[in-house]
């Protein structure tokens, strides 16, 4: 398995759901060996890791902190902006993918493998050359198409054809959503037959965080709080969310937006917000993850996700754990699979701020939707996609059928091994 | 009578509830003019065919306020095929709530006065005065049968579910427990679902059925019967049965083939009561519908959205029924109607099922939503009423004494 990041070395959902796909392909008895393009100090009882550029120097703490710091960089490269990379890597970001496939030759050649299984543009071009040695099919899982990242607008040329190249080369294409898989094939003009769509999952853990105090001392006097948690990028819509808040700031004046997450539209939200008088009910906390992210779970009222493009979406379901009502955008992903949300058009203001206000006037709607989402999401699990991709592998030619299922007598390990 | 989709943004500023001119599945008119095309018109004419063909024939209807008037509103024909239909004498028009609520559950005295404004419509429209009650959804019990007998009914519908059944029969005519003279009419449900939900199934080992097969299941209770009592949606003609799976040629043959067995014979619910003794007493203590597999309340009133819409219905109501607005007062009763909670429920949501396909909204969160910003609309025009009263109030208190009151 061909991956670009894994956890706690991650910018983004690529990483979180590598992580998870992972380790539950790992308990169904896949016997799974993961490859990162760079050496840093990663585990995972469920995996071995291979690192492509192996001659290199285990990566410096303060590296690993540039290359992964999420979507914080002030830098001016468009490229280090959207892919979360500090420049001295991103400036030549296709260079370091191109980099990645000229070593997936000798990994492919030393580890033995039934399947090859890519994950993203990053990976692409060494699932190719892995391919090209070992003969192996290959998956090219999409997590999200450059369409998703830039919008139509902006296209990058050379990633669209990494991407293009990839889906070609590919044996069978992993969506992870049904509008996923029809961007696949309406803008790459791939064949419907050749794309699976395998839905993300979570892992449920209860959310036992206490509520963050500053947070807690509003809500203790009578404020309501509606939550956004993702990067402030364009393609998720944070425009938007200041929009409905305004509305819903008409109707509900006691309540208080937080925003968590970081990203090159963060000045624009906030002067937009400013902009609109709207400062005082506004609380920016920045990118923030584990228990600090858990404790703002705790205080929200709501959360929403407003995304104009969302391929898949797993911090609803994040939310939906932690008891919190979710209204996503049904430009999302997640929100094919969803019954316990509420969903709204990510342009349609009033729709969204008249759920939103209802949502906190009528307290047993909003705990039908948190213990019901709470129920709901447990059922969204890790498992059932690594079940998915375990049979898309059985369905490939010369992966001579040698994955099984899980739950059959024989899943202790297979002797086989794949990327 | 659907509510569009009312915003937050709409409250207080317009309180048109019902009107939405979308052509979608929450215009009201839209519907009333495509049921009335897809099943209504046809149904009443096949039926009007069949008693000219065969004058033993008879059937029942049921009938809503709510539905009378938009018939009246949008497809006045429908209303002249149905006084065709009463005019011939086979026809018994029956009792329900005006707006098809669950008054009988939630509030009695709004409960008796829907069932008068209903009494009135029919009286008003078809001239004839009902004697059988069946309340909305067939929803029964010992409590209700003892309300319909309290306002002269003598005979009331149920569902003959299993679980109050037990090991007895709904071809007979029954006794509610608590109460004197009015007799109880069970659903026989295996041969009304036969038509109403597997007609067209093709998977049912009954399909395809036929006017013939249906009358020998029929026939083939004589001896141990008095009475089938074949209770359905109308709308099984037509809508839920699509014209193209042959439900108009079985309705239409199905008298004929029935009557070939002269033991058999159609009778009104009227009829049957006249006719029958009752078989023994039959005890429903709680409430039984025909909704579900459950046959219960639960389609209406199982989350807690469903309860909180109604509790908040029927709260207001406790203040509206007092102040002279009346069109405060039509609105709040045509918010009762019980499908605004159907829409609600959220008993399998996940699994896409009935009231997925019944519903017209996104889902029961629409739902929800679009009622609870109606009833905070109505809670400002109500005390929007209550003031200008008040004010009158005051008027009246001052006004000069009149030699009368002396």
């Amino acid at each position: 398995m061909f991956g670009w990041e894994f956890p706690p070395f991650n910018s983004g959902g690529l990483g979180v759901a590598c992580e998870g796909i992972s380790k539950a392909l790992s308990s169904s008895g896949v016997d799974l060996t993961f490859v990162l393009p760079f050496k840093i100090p990663v585990s995972a009882p469920w995996c071995r890791f291979v690192f492509a550029d192996e001659s290199g120097e285990m990566m410096s703490e303060g590296q690993i902190k540039n290359l992964f710091a999420g979507y914080t960089s002030h830098s001016n490269s468009a490229e280090s902006k959207k892919y979360g990379l500090p420049e001295f890597i991103s400036s030549d970001l296709i260079g370091r993918v191109r980099a990645y496939a000229s070593k997936a030759g000798a990994v492919a050649q030393k580890n033995k493998h039934s399947v090859i299984h890519a994950h993203d543009w990053l990976t692409y071009p060494a699932g190719i050359a892995a391919k090209e040695v070992s003969g192996r099919p290959l998956v090219a899982h999409i997590h999200a198409t450059e369409f998703d990242r830039s919008g139509s607008d902006n296209v990058n040329k050379d990633i669209y054809n990494i991407e293009l190249e990839g889906f070609r080369g590919a044996d069978v294409i992993v969506a992870v959503s049904e509008r996923t898989k029809k961007k696949v094939v309406s803008k790459y003009g791939i064949s419907p037959n050749k794309v699976k769509v395998v839905y993300n999952g979570i892992e449920f853990s209860n959310n036992s965080a206490v509520i963050e105090h500053n947070l807690h001392e509003l809500k203790r006097n009578g404020n309501k709080i509606v939550l956004f948690v993702g990067r402030i990028t364009l393609q998720k819509g944070p425009d938007y969310f200041v929009s409905m808040a305004e509305k819903v700031l008409a109707y509900e004046p006691n309540t208080f937006f937080v925003i968590s997450g970081s990203g090159d539209m963060e000045s624009e939200m906030i002067r937009m917000v400013a902009s609109r008088g709207l400062s005082s009910k506004f609380i920016f906390c920045g990118f923030l993850r584990g228990k600090e992210l858990d404790s703002v779970y705790k205080a929200a009222d709501i959360f929403v996700m407003p995304s104009v493009s969302e391929p898949f979406g797993l911090v609803p379901l994040e939310a939906m754990i932690s008891e919190v009502p979710v209204l996503v955008s049904k430009e999302s992903g997640v929100s094919e699979i969803l019954s316990t949300a509420l969903k709204s058009h990510f342009w349609d203001i009033d729709d969204m701020a008249d759920k939103v206000i209802s949502v906190l006037r009528h307290k047993k709607f909003q705990n039908h939707l948190s213990a019901n989402g709470r129920e709901e999401v447990k059922a969204i699990h890790w498992k059932k996609a690594a079940e998915s991709l375990i049979s898309v592998y059985n369905s490939l030619d010369n992966a001579f059928g040698m994955f099984l299922f899980p739950g059959s007598p024989a899943v202790a390990r297979t002797q086989v091994s794949h990327f | 009578m659907r509510v569009r989709k009312y915003r937050i943004f709409d409250v207080g500023q317009n309180s048109s509830y019902f009107n939405d001119e979308s052509g979608t599945s929450l215009d009201n008119k839209a519907i009333i003019e495509k049921v009335a095309r897809k099943c209504y018109l046809p149904a009443n004419a096949t039926l009007l065919e069949n008693i000219k063909n065969n004058p033993e024939f008879k059937v029942a209807f049921s009938i809503s306020g709510v539905a009378l008037e938009q018939f009246e509103r949008f497809a006045p024909e429908v209303i002249d095929s149905f006084k065709a239909l009463v005019d011939t004498g086979n026809v018994e028009l029956l009792s329900e709530t005006y707006y098809h609520s669950l008054s009988s559950i939630y509030d009695k005295e709004e409960f008796v006065n829907q069932v008068n404004l209903h009494r009135k419509k029919i009286k008003d429209l078809f001239g004839v005065t009902p004697s059988v009650f069946r309340n909305t959804e067939l929803i029964y019990s010992n409590e209700i049968a003892k309300m319909a007998e309290e306002m002269g009914y003598k005979g009331i519908l149920a569902e003959g579910a299993d679980h109050v059944l037990g090991w007895r029969s709904p071809t007979f005519v029954y006794k509610p427990t608590g109460t004197e003279k009015i007799k109880l009419l069970l659903k026989h449900y295996r041969l009304s679902d036969d038509i109403a939900f597997r007609f067209s199934q093709r998977s049912w080992e009954g399909w395809p059925l036929t006017a013939p097969k249906f009358a020998d299941w029929v026939s083939s209770h004589n001896g141990n019967a008095n009475t089938i009592n074949l209770f359905m949606d109308y709308e099984t003609f037509g809508e839920h049965q699509w014209e193209d799976t042959g439900i108009f040629e079985f309705l239409k043959f199905l008298p004929g083939e029935i009557l070939k067995n002269p033991d058999n014979n159609f009778a009104t619910p009227s009829e049957v009561i006249d006719r029958y003794e009752e078989k023994g007493e039959l005890d429903v203590p709680y409430h039984v519908s025909w909704a579900d597999t459950e046959r219960d309340l639960s389609a209406w009133i199982s989350n807690d959205l469903q309860k909180e819409a109604l509790d908040t219905v029927y709260a207001l109501g406790k203040e509206i029924i007092h102040i002279d607005d009346p069109e405060l007062l039509e609105d709040w009763r045509k918010l009762q109607t019980s499908d605004h909670f159907y829409y609600m429920c959220t008993k399998w949501w996940n699994d896409g099922d009935v009231h997925k396909y019944f519903s017209p909204y996104e889902s029961p969160y629409e739902a929800f939503i679009a009622y609870m910003n109606v009833m905070q609309d109505l809670r400002l025009r109500l005390s929007d009423a209550q003031k200008k009263q008040e004010h009158g109030v005051t008027l009246h208190k001052t006004r000069p004494l009149r030699f009368s009151e002396i």
